[in-house]
């Protein structure tokens, strides 16, 4: 399979033109991050253009005012609201960059993906395979574990770092089964009345043919509706990438934690950008105006609390990732699994019911 | 930047009028015939030549379902915050203006009580030319009240889809009306209130991945679009051209989605014999 150029891609996107999304731009992502690691150029950073000409511009103005010798109080009042606007811009540049520079840390290759955490926290990990219906999707890992000593079912996102394996995994991008084999996982365990930790990571559910055909929509559809009401505790890491409604198909649950560094977004920031700004490369200002870092979905109340990570992002040290993760499941599980399951259910229902309430009623 | 000119006819999810008007006369954008304007009308709106179901607005989809065109209208002043505050080369809050002004809507969809055949029901209706259709904070915090109107009545509920998906201009926001509206449609299926989902022209993304596909019967219009992924992003992933009538109700059919096809003269008649299944049998 020749892999799209970017360019190819965004142009589709941008044709589209509309304002809405489908789960799918996140491909954008994918795509983008295989080119560049191909390329070698994904890491390099780039600042927004428009701020970057217009700080020049200012720091221009101001060394010729400051140089002006007999300057007026109009001067001094020009200077003052020019360095004001210095500011500003810095601060806009550093917002944006701490938006994207979070994404490509959350696609960073060397970040730890959901076995490198089971390996570190559970014990006992015992896979399960298959949808009973079409196939195993390797994209989504289901299984048995044991978390300080006690049972509990693992779903998971599964991303890989060689080539191989990356295809294998594809990309981490599940396939209708993958969800089908999800839900089955989660049953098992609320027939056993066992709790379900899920790890998200992922740029998206997959935009393919067969996905189409064998019905993803369908797939994530039934999964938002049955975890909504599924009778054991479910506790959520979005640990990378939460990529859309392939990562909302496994993120339904009592609590949603976000990694520091992990992005959880309706729409990769390369995708928005290639139909809000058609342009591709205002993937930063998208990244900042989408709201999609741990902090933003905290204050938009659609997170419950934040994982912190070691010092340069998760990939520096995943025995400390680890660690970390490790410590806050453990809290937020004494938490819920003592609450009855119906006020448990009842409260999780409540959460979503009213989570993103941004509307209003107008006279 | 020409490639932002080409546009397809065939994968087209614009919004543009397929049908041109020139006085009384149109041309069908399908087969190409001159059709009487009126004789469209009459045939609600699809060709009486080839049969192509043209895109209708949510107010003509409640006359066509609702006795004598009689429904009472509600939540229609939900109205979004602008949650993100969200600005691209132009403001949301500009856009949101502009398509209220164009619709007479304050969002896309609109919630409506009557009788479809004497039997009282709650109908959502979404309006595709009020930005495509797309699903943010009002749309999800709408269709959600319907589901409970629903559900505390005891009845009914017909939820007619046609969107491009969810909301971008309001970011993760409007993906978690996925979740929202998921969990309401639980809570009625576990009290057997029927839920009738119709997917319309276009019905793809976040709406399609969640309530659309949730009925407890999936019926759709002939020809339209329904998926997931839009066609575009798929042909450029696999690299290859999709099959003629890919994503199509039809093809939907074929592959086990839906439980029917059904032409738009016959969906009063359809959904109407559906709900005398459901409703509970007389003791
Ligand atoms: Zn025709």
């Amino acid at each position: 399979m020749k892999i799209p150029r970017p360019k190819d891609v965004k142009a589709a996107a941008a044709n589209d033109a509309t304002l809405v999304v489908t789960s799918a731009d996140f491909l954008l992502s994918m795509v983008e991050t295989r080119w560049a690691s191909k390329n070698g150029s994904g890491r390099k950073i780039e600042s927004s253009q428009r701020e970057h000409r217009e700080l020049q511009k200012i720091e221009q103005q101001l060394t010729k005012l400051q140089s002006d010798t007999g300057q007026d109080d109009a001067t001094r009042t020009e200077i003052r609201q020019l360095h004001e606007r210095v500011e500003t811009l810095r601060k806009q540049m550093a917002a944006h960059f701490a938006a994207w520079e979070k994404t490509e840390l959350a696609r960073h290759p060397q970040r730890p993906y959901a076995l490198d955490y089971i390996e570190r926290i559970f014990t006992e990990w015992s896979e399960i395979h298959g949808d009973r219906g079409y196939a195993d999707d390797p994209a989504i890992i289901c299984g048995m574990a044991r978390f300080h000593g006690e049972e509990v079912m693992i779903v998971g996102h599964q991303k890989a770092r060689d080539t191989k394996q990356k295809v294998y995994r594809n990309f981490g991008m599940p396939n209708p089964e993958g969800y089908r084999k999800a839900l089955r996982a989660m049953k098992i365990a609320e027939k056993f009345s066992r709790p379900v930790f899920t790890f998200v990571d992922t740029p998206g559910a997959y935009p393919g043919l067969g996905a189409e055909e064998r019905g993803q929509a369908e797939a994530i559809a039934r999964n938002l509706r049955e975890m909504a009401r599924l009778e054991i505790p479910i506790i959520t890491a979005i640990t990378g990438e939460g990529g859309s409604g392939g990562a909302l198909a496994i993120a339904v649950a009592d609590r949603v934690l976000m990694m520091e560094n992990a992005i959880y977004s309706v729409i990769s920031p390369e995708g928005c950008a290639s139909i809000m700004w058609r342009d591709a490369s205002k993937k930063e200002l998208a990244a900042q105006a989408l709201r999609i870092t741990a902090k933003d979905l905290t204050e938009l109340g659609c997170v419950d609390g934040i994982i912190p990570e070691p010092e340069g992002g998760a990939h520096t040290d995943h025995a400390a990732a680890a660690s970390h993760l490790d410590e806050v499941l453990k809290k937020n599980l004494s938490e819920v699994k003592n609450v009855p399951i119906k006020e448990l259910v009842a409260s999780r229902y409540k959460k979503f019911r009213n989570m993103a309430e941004f509307s209003r009623v107008e006279a | 930047m020409a490639w932002f000119k080409r546009q397809s006819g065939e994968l087209d999810t614009s919004g543009e009028k397929k049908v041109r008007t020139e006085g009384l006369w149109v041309k069908c954008d399908n087969c190409r015939q001159i059709i009487w304007k009126k004789d469209l009308e009459v045939n609600l709106n699809v060709c009486p030549k080839c049969e192509k179901h043209n895109r209708i607005d949510a107010r003509t989809r409640l006359a066509q379902l609702l006795d004598d065109n009689e429904y009472e209208i509600f939540d229609s002043n939900l109205v979004s915050t602008d949650p993100l505050k969200f600005m691209d080369l132009k403001a949301y809050s500009s856009r949101l203006k502009q398509a209220q002004a164009d619709t007479g809507l304050k969002d896309a969809v609109v919630n409506a009580s009557g009788k479809l055949n004497d039997r009282s029901v709650i109908v959502s209706a979404m309006e595709y030319a009020f930005i495509g259709g797309s699903m943010g904070a009002v749309v999800g915090e709408a269709i959600t009240r319907a589901i409970e109107r629903a559900l505390e009545s005891k009845r009914p509920i017909i939820i007619v889809s046609a969107s491009g998906g969810a909301r971008m201009m309001e970011g993760v926001i409007s993906l978690m009306q996925l979740a929202k509206i998921s969990a309401a449609l639980s809570r009625l299926d576990d009290a057997k209130v029927p839920y009738i989902s119709v997917l319309t022209d276009p019905t793809t993304g976040g709406v399609t991945a969640s309530f659309a596909m949730l009925g407890d019967l999936n019926i759709a219009e002939p020809g339209a679009l329904i998926g997931f992924a839009g066609p575009r992003v798929i042909e450029q992933t696999i690299r290859q051209k999709l099959p003629h009538g890919f994503q199509r109700s039809e093809f939907l059919l074929e592959h086990g989605m839906l439980d029917a096809v059904v032409h738009r003269k016959q969906l009063k008649p359809y959904i109407s014999r559906a709900l005398d299944f459901m409703s509970p049998a007389a003791a």
